[in-house]
């Protein structure tokens, strides 16, 4: 079941973590105390050209020598510590969570229009498949994630994150059906600067999963949203797709519907569907991905999963429950439900 | 010395209380099985096929048939149909001819691979209440697309999309050439695939002209006989196949005995009445890979670059690498003809021996493909066994866009899968061209029949798409996970890429 909240401040005001944990933790009856987390962007203005890399170590004796290593080998640790974690009676710390301030040598990437944001993929990949006891689970510029498998509460003060201020928070209580317990499998997932939180269940993940492991992704959660994070960073990084249009393909109209459509629309629509058919996701969902340029919330075409949006002012919400979206901002207006396939896109404006 | 005679193969005997002596069978029997001496229908079993056209038309139902009605000593390894063809072959000294596909007990993979259907955490969709998307497209895909703004502002496309076939539903029937089969099957089976939304394979058999309004639901085929090819044919397809090689019989070429080449097939085929066609087992202008890249591009230049061009090839040992260099060229799918593909005629030996199942063969099609980058571009065309939705379904979770079936497609017709149409007698009209046994297939009916198999498939693909919880085609497509292996050693599971049951 699930449930997830997303909030922009369009105009970059930061909001600090308090209003986002009371949200999710409304939402408790959706989720099962078995993982929780949250994701914020501007969180670190004193290294504001650094990829912040969160890992989830096991110890700090092997994997953490291989990942420094690795790291070295490919770019810089400007600077590395331990996350400031709280203990909570209701959490069990199975995990070290630790972040470095890292920048790759560009140089070292040959063939590649995004050189910096190839090189930090590549590491992720290979450190979470190949570096056992290490585990990247955020690996964005000027954001990150924090999350463990607990009651959202106990996440979020296990994390304080009410001392981070960001301007973009997703959130997400998770009621586990596959890896219960496992830090790894909570949301947000993250790669590069897209965050991703997903209610539901996607049942065309074995394509979709092809799909990107062709373009040179490696699954490595053992659970299906991963891939809506490789498919936003193929189809809005390397292919340069609008959010709206990494929707379209995504989420993609009905052939009924896209045969009745103007003749200019149309050709982009067919031409979507054929050209994104393996990128195309089946199955109940509600999504909110996020970058430092916005957030987007989208359902599966026929809407299995709830999705509600409110706004105010600059503010933009979008929640799986009204009730968490108001308690998060009581003045909050324009509550609506955006129709199956129906793209919410809220930007930043300075 | 004599090697006598074999024990006969079935055996037919009238129930004479039941018989009132109506004569259907006799007229019906295009073997020569009943004859008749006065008042008295005389059988000879030696002659049956048992192709059941005496028994479907019987209103009495007064004939049995016995197969194999003398028992050999039983032997695990020296079968009856292992004596019976080495006999043959000492009495002959030839090569064994034989219809149909592979009849030796392989173990059928698509019987070892079960579907998925949602519980709980997913929600099962209901065909009949929501939207369920069969339509397929065809052809070369681009990898990523690019937009431009136009004058007004508004985002345009500005990427060119290669021709696709669009099909409304996975299903296209092959490559049966007129020759092999009937005008009247060819009919039949246009007829049907118009009104379904799909297309039919021509075989190497060139276009009557009778087919001309269903033109654009044919396939045309370029075999290395190049049979009926020239520019006119060309252009009629929607779509050119180059046919490599055939699951039947992989690495020869077609065999059409020239009992069946009438005068109108010497004209559609362009070849002498009553001589055999042999087509050459290699293309003689394709000795490598890259001679076919530039068959491919000669095909698309001839006909202005607006029909697919596909590759046609066996599954053979080799059928990755083989489909990753076709993927390579401007082909736009490559059709997989599995080691179960029927025939009109083919040697035994190859039918039954040459070549690899059509399961293993999509699978490591689809992940070679996959690994190298390009599956997203190109199509990947199943056939060869493919006998009811179940197979289709499993197809398409291996990894294929869409089937062609054979086999099945004449069942409808009438076919009982007798194996004798390379004899120019087929009492269902259908691998024949003998004109008062085609006469019997009534083209109409026909269709209608082939349309209600594709339509009921159809409608058993969204039923078995929406247990899954897809209601789109392209999210079915090479999604193993939706699969698990009963009973499927390792080896196996690794090359299909699929789970055991229970994983």
């Amino acid at each position: 079941m699930c449930g997830i909240i997303g909030v922009i401040d369009r105009a970059r005001s930061g909001m600090d973590g308090s209003g986002i944990k009371k949200a999710l933790s409304l939402m408790n009856e959706r989720g099962s105390g078995e993982g929780a987390g949250y994701v914020a962007y501007g969180i670190y203005p004193d290294f504001p050209d650094c990829y912040a890399l969160h890992v989830f170590y096991d110890n700090l004796v092997e994997p953490k020598k291989k990942v420094d290593d690795l790291l070295e080998k490919w770019g810089r640790i400007v600077h590395q510590e331990e996350i400031p974690t709280y203990e909570q009676p209701g959490l069990k710390k199975q995990h070290i969570p630790w972040r470095y301030f890292y920048k790759p040598h560009k140089d070292l990437k040959v063939g590649s229009s995004s050189p910096e944001d190839d090189l930090v993929k590549t590491l992720v990949m290979d450190i979470n498949s190949r570096i056992e006891g290490a585990l990247v689970f955020s690996s964005g510029i000027n954001m990150g994630v924090f999350k463990a498998a607990g009651w959202p509460e106990d996440v979020a003060d296990f994390y304080r994150i009410q001392d981070y201020k960001g301007y973009i928070w997703l959130a997400h209580n998770r009621y586990p059906t596959n890896t219960p317990g496992w830090w790894g499998g909570a949301h947000p997932f993250n790669l590069l600067d897209w965050s991703v939180v997903h209610n539901g269940e996607i049942t065309s993940y074995g394509t979709n999963k092809q799909y990107v492991e062709s373009n040179g992704y490696k699954c490595t959660m053992f659970t299906d949203t991963e891939v809506v994070a490789y498919l936003f960073d193929i189809l809005g990084r390397r292919h340069g797709l609008a959010s709206d249009m990494v929707v379209k393909a995504l989420a993609p109209p009905f052939w009924d519907e896209i045969d009745e459509m103007p003749e200019r629309e149309r050709k982009i629509n067919h031409a979507m569907r054929l050209t994104y058919r393996s990128a195309q996701m089946n199955g109940p969902f509600a999504i909110v991905v996020a970058t430092s340029q916005g957030i987007v919330g989208f359902t599966d075409r026929i809407k299995l999963r709830p999705m509600v949006v409110g706004e105010n002012g600059d503010k933009l919400y979008i929640s799986s429950e009204e009730a968490a979206i108001r308690i998060m901002d009581p003045n909050v207006q324009n509550i609506r439900m955006p129709r199956a396939g129906e793209p919410v896109i809220g930007r930043v404006i300075v | 010395m004599t090697l006598g005679s074999v024990p006969m193969r079935y055996k037919v005997s009238i129930d004479r209380d039941q018989c009132m002596q109506c004569m259907r069978c006799v007229d019906n029997c295009s073997y020569g099985v009943y004859r008749v001496d006065g008042d008295k229908i005389l059988v000879d079993s030696r002659k049956c096929t048992a192709c059941h056209r005496c028994i479907s038309m019987c209103p009495r139902d007064a004939i049995s048939l016995q197969e194999r009605p003398v028992d050999y000593r039983s032997h695990p390894v020296w079968t009856a149909q292992v004596r019976e063809d080495v006999i043959n072959q000492a009495r002959t000294g030839k090569i064994i001819l034989a219809g149909m596909g592979n009849a030796l007990d392989y173990p059928i993979i698509f019987d070892r691979l079960v579907l998925d259907a949602c519980q709980v955490t997913n929600p099962s969709i209901d065909p009949l209440r929501e939207p369920m998307e069969l339509r397929t497209y065809l052809g070369k895909k681009p990898s990523r697309l690019e937009f431009k703004k136009n004058d007004q502002g508004d985002v345009e496309l500005a990427t060119e999309l290669a021709p696709n076939l669009k099909l409304e539903t996975p299903i296209m029937i092959g490559h049966m050439s007129y020759g092999a089969i009937s005008l009247n099957a060819q009919l039949s089976m246009a007829k049907a695939v118009a009104e379904m939304g799909t297309f039919m394979g021509t075989g190497e058999g060139g276009l009557h002209n009778a087919l001309h309004p269903y033109q654009d639901h044919t396939i045309v085929q370029v075999a290395s006989g190049r049979f009926g090819v020239d520019i006119d044919y060309l252009e009629r397809g929607a779509a050119i196949e180059i046919k490599i090689g055939q699951g039947a019989k992989p690495g020869i070429g077609g065999h059409l005995p020239g009992e069946k080449v009438c005068v109108d097939v010497s004209c559609t085929r362009m070849i002498p009445l009553g001589s055999d066609a042999i087509s050459p087992a290699p293309h003689h202008d394709i000795y490598s890979i890259e001679d076919l890249a530039q068959l491919v591009r000669s095909l698309k230049e001839a006909t202005e670059w607006k029909k697919p061009v596909f590759v046609k090839i066996a599954a053979v040992h080799n059928v990755a690498a083989i489909a990753a260099g076709i993927a390579r060229s401007s082909a736009d799918a490559v059709v997989i003809d599995g080691f179960r593909g029927g025939t009109g005629a083919a040697p035994k030996v190859f039918r039954d021996n040459v070549g690899i199942p059509i399961e293993a063969a999509i699978a490591a099609v689809d992940q070679k493909l996959n690994d190298q980058g390009v599956r997203n571009e190109v199509s990947i065309i199943a056939s060869g066994g493919i006998r009811n939705s179940a197979d289709l379904a499993k197809s398409i979770a291996l990894g294929a866009d869409a089937v062609y079936i054979g086999t099945a497609s004449l069942i409808a017709l009438g076919c009982r899968v007798c194996g004798n149409c390379y004899r120019n007698l087929c009492p269902w009209g259908i691998a024949t061209q003998r004109q008062d046994l085609v006469d019997r297939l009534d083209p109409e009916i026909g269709a209608q029949n082939v349309a209600n198999l594709i339509h009921a498939w159809t409608l058993e693909l969204s039923e078995l798409m929406g247990a899954a919880g897809l209601n789109s085609i392209e999210s079915l497509r090479g999604n193993r996970e939706r699969l698990r292996g009963y009973m499927l050693d390792e080896g196996m599971l690794k090359v299909l890429k699929v789970n055991p049951v229970g994983a």
